[in-house]
């Protein structure tokens, strides 16, 4: 039907007839009156409910009084003896979804119809009831919920199982009481009672895993009626695959026969589910999966869309671990490109791109061609990554790839789209070398005709880093210049530090870029104007800003080794004022999330008085407190603070935990310490510090801390004298010392005289790790590369057996301290290897990158090669004496 | 609820996105803006898609969207995106099959207001709380037909006496407001 004909159709009123046309919602309230009438007319009471079930169905909402006036006219309906009406009734009880001292009006007539005999309203009631019920109204009506689980109507049996499932969320001590009935109803005759018994009773016992495997075992073995339940016992039998797999056991997988089994039952929904839980079975074998694969095999040519869609997602989710598997299909797959649904065709190619031999490249890639002009951005992307993986793999094959690349880029598409190509052409550059200056250029010619700004300003940031290193960067510089002609401000000045740096880096170009430059001095934009100045002054420069010509590079172009959050801090704070901004004032350290801290919060019991106010994890505060004691403002800037180490249990009569304070030529120590015990009063406390393991210090003072009553934590210090700058490590024992007071709880007063007495805490020690700030980077390579291999260490590590990759991973992150970088710290799921980048600046400022490679072996034993390169050597051994200890 | 399977919502649409009847089971559309963008991404991303011989399928947000037209009806059924496909699709047929029997046959925009009630229950002897209760076609509309009216008298026959009725009431009430 065209427009225009449509348009004459809502002009036609009989067409545009809707009993609700008109409706508002003052006028049906008004209606809603009839429910009070003395005698109900059942017809129009139902016509008026469906009307407000239209209205909250369109969005439109009830003000508390509208629903609570409606909810009370609606409760008496139950006069009614009319079923439909009843119905009805119930439906619009569960839409006003009345609060909890409104529901007590409804809950005899509804316990009422729980009980009656009419199957009908038993179910309804049942499902109602329980939707609007509380905890305490539910004792009440336990009984009758145990019965209906176990009544011979399915409807009322699934009516009470289902409500079961919801209320476990909310009650879940209730539901469980009900396990016996469930039990006896999962071995109901009646299809869909026993797939929703199964569905409680595995959540019932989610927790027990010994229970579940019983019930699979048993199940499994037994009659499933309803292909539902069938799919819901697959998924629990994967899980109790997936559990019995950790605990090492190791010969036949248990259950798998029984998962090759579903893939010959009769509903395809069963076969479906089956296969899918073969192919995720974690460590599949090829033999395991093949008949898995050779079913979702069929379902590519099932003349049904959702099979389709069905089988080509798995298949697609295999070819990422399992390629080799997903070959037998590559042929349904071709013949999938020119499939209706676009999303299958999407799925389908991707799953080629990651099957696909590298001969085969060529073929794949003229179908896609024709295949990318018709279908939606979204999928458009999809593809874009897909082959960006497939150039990685095949890098002989870049120049298809990136030719096409390069067109689809010319081509019309949205931002995400474009950046998408952008993102995958700059790593193909990054990757693999012979690809750069076609590449480059690919981009150059994108940014002639480029609609966004942001897309043109990382392409031209790019180009200053990548473009000076080519054969013949002079080719680049029309580019760039033409951007300073044509575009808005934001790309101006983005393209006049892009020239600058291929000025400072290309000696021969200096001349010509500094031409250019001096246009752009006019340019009517003051950040340009003033980007323009700054190189010319500094490149151009005279010696008078800097001295050498690293300097300049350093300056400019140099790597910004300071969080932007602490930077943007610090110049909020600076004051105008004679003295400039000293940017070293600025803290390199990354604000970690104060997790350490929080979960000792947590475990004081909440009553104590006031909060602990002391140590406020971040660095800021404790370099303030610090500062604000007299004899520690002299030691300088503050290097490092430690995250509190406790030494004592949570709960004990005392908690003390201690931060550790790292300065050049000091080690201070801040003992944080809670009085938990409301009788007494502490006078005069001070830790003594036995610092015979650790030689490198020399004590100074301590300082104790005058009084500590109950619940108000303080401070005690103690400061260390050690080598200047050097790492210098030991152990340190303790012991709390003090006087304590009697406090008579009543007055809260404290007893003259005192008792000396001492309390033993753990000893904690000041590692190598205490000396490493958490520094990130934002492009790991390039710290490394600059970094240089002068002074990189490697060594390989075997760790033992660990509980998973995952913890191995953060075990070394946190032993040696220092920052993740590029989301590296994450380790996906399942996987054997994993490959983590760290920095830090160690102290006397010493850049340090670290790149750690992890692999794991069947028994769990994880092995690790690390490899440090640093400014230093000794540096380098001390991360290695790190890891090795 | 990680292991049953379970629908996020399901819609019944007009031929231009507007809504007949909708019921959302999970909380990823909080609002109703949120769920009516909801229905009009979804509606613009699959209504020139001939779904009309054979349930089509696509996906929208990390969801799986299910969906079949008939005349000006759009049916939807999405879940998340782990959810078996199959087992949606079986819970979209129950739906467009049992309104197909409540409504006679005559699946259309019009008839299907009309039977709003029908279609309401419908929707509730499906799915409670996003887990399935029945998919089978029959019994579905055998649990809303057993229970309702009289099916054979939709909203706009009214009897003489009740429109006279009701219009009675309409002057009475225009009286003693004014």
């Amino acid at each position: 039907m065209s427009q225009y004909v449509k348009k004459d159709d809502d002009l036609d009123e009989e067409a545009e007839y809707s009993p609700f046309s008109g409706i508002e919602k003052g006028a049906v309230l008004q209606e809603a009156r009839c429910f009070n009438d003395a005698q109900i007319d059942s017809r129009r009471c139902s016509q008026v409910i469906t009307k407000l079930l239209y209205l909250l169905n369109q969005g439109e909402t009830f003000t508390k009084t509208e629903a609570t006036e409606v909810f009370f006219s609606v409760t008496k309906l139950f006069q009614a003896k009319d079923p439909g009406l009843r119905r009805m009734t119930y439906l619009i009880i569960k839409e006003l979804s009345p609060s909890s001292d409104e529901v007590i009006i409804v809950t005899s007539s509804l316990m009422k119809d729980m009980n009656s005999k009419t199957d009908v309203y038993r179910a309804n009631a049942i499902r109602v009831l329980c939707r609007i019920t509380d905890g305490t109204l539910l004792t009440q009506i336990e009984r009758y919920l145990k019965q209906a689980i176990v009544d011979k109507n399915p409807v009322v049996a699934s009516a009470a199982l289902v409500s079961g499932i919801h209320l476990l969320q909310t009650n879940p001590e209730i539901v469980k009481r009900w396990s016996n009935e469930v039990q006896e109803a999962v071995q109901s005759r009646a299809a869909l009672v026993q797939f929703h018994a199964l569905a409680l009773l595995q959540q019932i016992r989610q927790n027990d895993r010994l229970a579940v495997s019983k019930l699979v075992t048993s199940l499994t073995k037994g009659t499933v009626r309803s292909p539902l339940a069938q799919c819901l016992l697959i998924r629990y039998t994967s899980q109790v695959i997936r559990e019995s797999s950790m605990n090492g056991q190791t010969g036949d997988r248990p259950f798998y026969d029984y998962l090759e089994g579903c893939l010959r039952h009769k509903s395809e929904m069963v076969i479906f589910e089956a296969a899918t839980a073969i192919t995720e079975l974690s460590g599949v074998t090829s033999r395991e999966l093949t008949p898995a694969i050779t079913v979702l095999q069929l379902f590519l040519s099932s003349s049904k869309p959702v099979l389709r869609f069905a089988a080509v997602r798995t298949l697609n989710k295999v070819a990422m671990t399992h390629p080799m598997a997903v070959t037998t299909c590559n042929i349904d797959m071709e013949s999938l490109i020119s499939d209706q649904n676009r999303s299958i065709a999407t799925l389908a190619i991707t799953t080629l791109l990651k099957t696909g031999n590298e001969s085969g490249v060529d073929r794949l890639m003229k179908q896609i061609t024709s295949f990318m002009s018709d279908i939606a951005d979204e999928f458009k992307i999809v593809v874009v990554y897909a082959i960006r993986s497939l150039c990685l793999k095949f890098p002989l094959k870049f120049r298809t790839l990136m030719n096409f690349l390069s067109n689809i880029l010319r081509e019309e598409g949205g931002f995400e789209y474009k950046k998408a190509i952008v993102d995958s052409i700059v790593t193909i550059i990054s990757d693999i070398p012979d690809a750069k200056e076609a590449g480059l250029l690919h981009l150059c010619e994108f940014i002639e005709d480029c609609e966004f700004t942001y897309l043109s300003t990382q392409i031209l940031h790019f180009l200053g880093i990548e473009g000076p290193k080519t054969s013949d960067p002079s080719k680049y510089i029309r580019y760039i210049y033409n951007r300073v002609i044509l575009e808005n401000a934001t790309v101006r000045a983005s393209a006049v530090s892009t020239l600058a740096k291929f000025g400072a880096m290309v000696d021969s170009l200096k001349p010509r870029i500094f031409v250019l430059l001096r246009r752009c001095l006019y340019d009517n934009d003051d950040e340009v104007r003033d980007r323009a100045t700054l190189y010319l002054n500094t490149i151009g420069g005279d010696g008078s800003v800097v001295e050498t010509d690293k300097d300049v590079k350093g300056f400019l172009f140099g790597p910004l080794d300071l969080p932007l959050a602490n930077l943007e801090a610090s110049l909020k704070n600076y004051e105008p004022s004679e003295e400039p901004f000293d940017i070293n004032s600025v803290p390199k350290e990354v604000k970690a999330q104060p997790f350490a801290e929080k979960k000792s919060a947590a475990k004081k019991p909440t009553g104590l008085g006031a909060p602990p106010v002391a140590p406020t994890s971040t660095a800021d505060s404790y370099e303030k407190l610090l500062l604000s004691i007299p004899e520690f403002s002299s030691f300088g800037k503050l290097f490092k603070s430690s995250a509190p180490v406790e030494l004592t249990e949570s709960e004990t009569e005392y908690e003390v935990n201690v931060v550790k304070h790292i300065f050049d030529q000091h080690v201070v120590f801040q003992y944080n310490c809670t009085n938990t015990i409301p009788e007494q009063l502490l006078e005069d406390v001070t830790i003594v510090v036995d610092a015979s393991e650790a030689e490198e210090f020399e004590e100074v003072a301590p300082k104790p801390l005058k009084s500590l009553p109950y619940g108000t934590p303080g401070q005690t210090f103690v400061e260390f004298e050690k080598p200047e700058g050097v790492p210098a490590v030991g152990k340190f024992s303790n012991v709390l010392r003090f006087i304590v007071k009697e406090v008579d709880p009543s007055t809260g007063e404290a007893e003259e005289d005192g008792v000396e007495d001492e309390y033993q805490l753990e000893e904690f020690e000041v590692v190598a790790a205490d000396y490493m700030l958490k520094v990130g980077v934002s492009n790991f390579r390039n710290a490394w590369e600059s970094l240089g291999p002068e002074f990189e260490r490697v060594d390989e590590y075997g760790l033992g057996p660990r509980e998973s990759l995952k913890e191995a991973v953060s075990a070394v992150i946190n032993l040696l301290g220092m920052q993740p970088c590029e989301g590296t710290e994450v380790v996906a799921a399942n996987s054997r290897s994993h490959t983590c980048l760290l920095s830090g600046v160690y102290i006397g400022n010493v850049k340090v990158a670290v790149r750690l490679s992890f692999g794991v072996d069947s028994a769990k034993e994880v092995a690790m090669k690390l490899a440090v390169r640093s400014e230093d050597a000794a540096v380098s051994d001390a991360i290695h004496e790190l890891v090795a200890n | 609820m990680e292991y049953c399977p379970l629908v996020k919502n399901i819609l019944l649409l007009d031929s231009e996105g507007g809504r007949i009847a909708v019921k959302y089971y999970s909380d990823d559309w909080p609002t109703n803006n949120a769920k009516e963008a909801f229905e009009k991404s979804i509606f613009t991303k699959t209504h020139k898609i001939n779904a009309r011989t054979e349930a089509e399928i696509t996906m929208l947000d990390s969801n799986v969207v299910l969906y079949k037209f008939v005349q000006d009806l759009h049916f939807f059924v999405t879940g998340g995106d782990s959810e078996n496909e199959l087992i949606l699709s079986t819970v979209l047929q129950g739906f467009f099959d049992a309104v197909g029997i409540l409504l006679r046959g005559n699946l259309n925009k019009r008839e299907a207001l009309e039977n709003l009630d029908l279609i309401l229950l419908c929707l509730d002897e499906i799915i409670d709380g996003g887990i399935i209760l029945e998919t089978d076609a029959n019994v579905i509309a055998g649990k809303v037909a057993s229970h309702s009216v009289d099916s054979a008298a939709p909203l706009s026959e009214q009897t003489i006496s009740q429109a006279l009725a009701t219009a009675r009431e309409h002057f009475t009430r225009s009286l003693l407001s004014g």
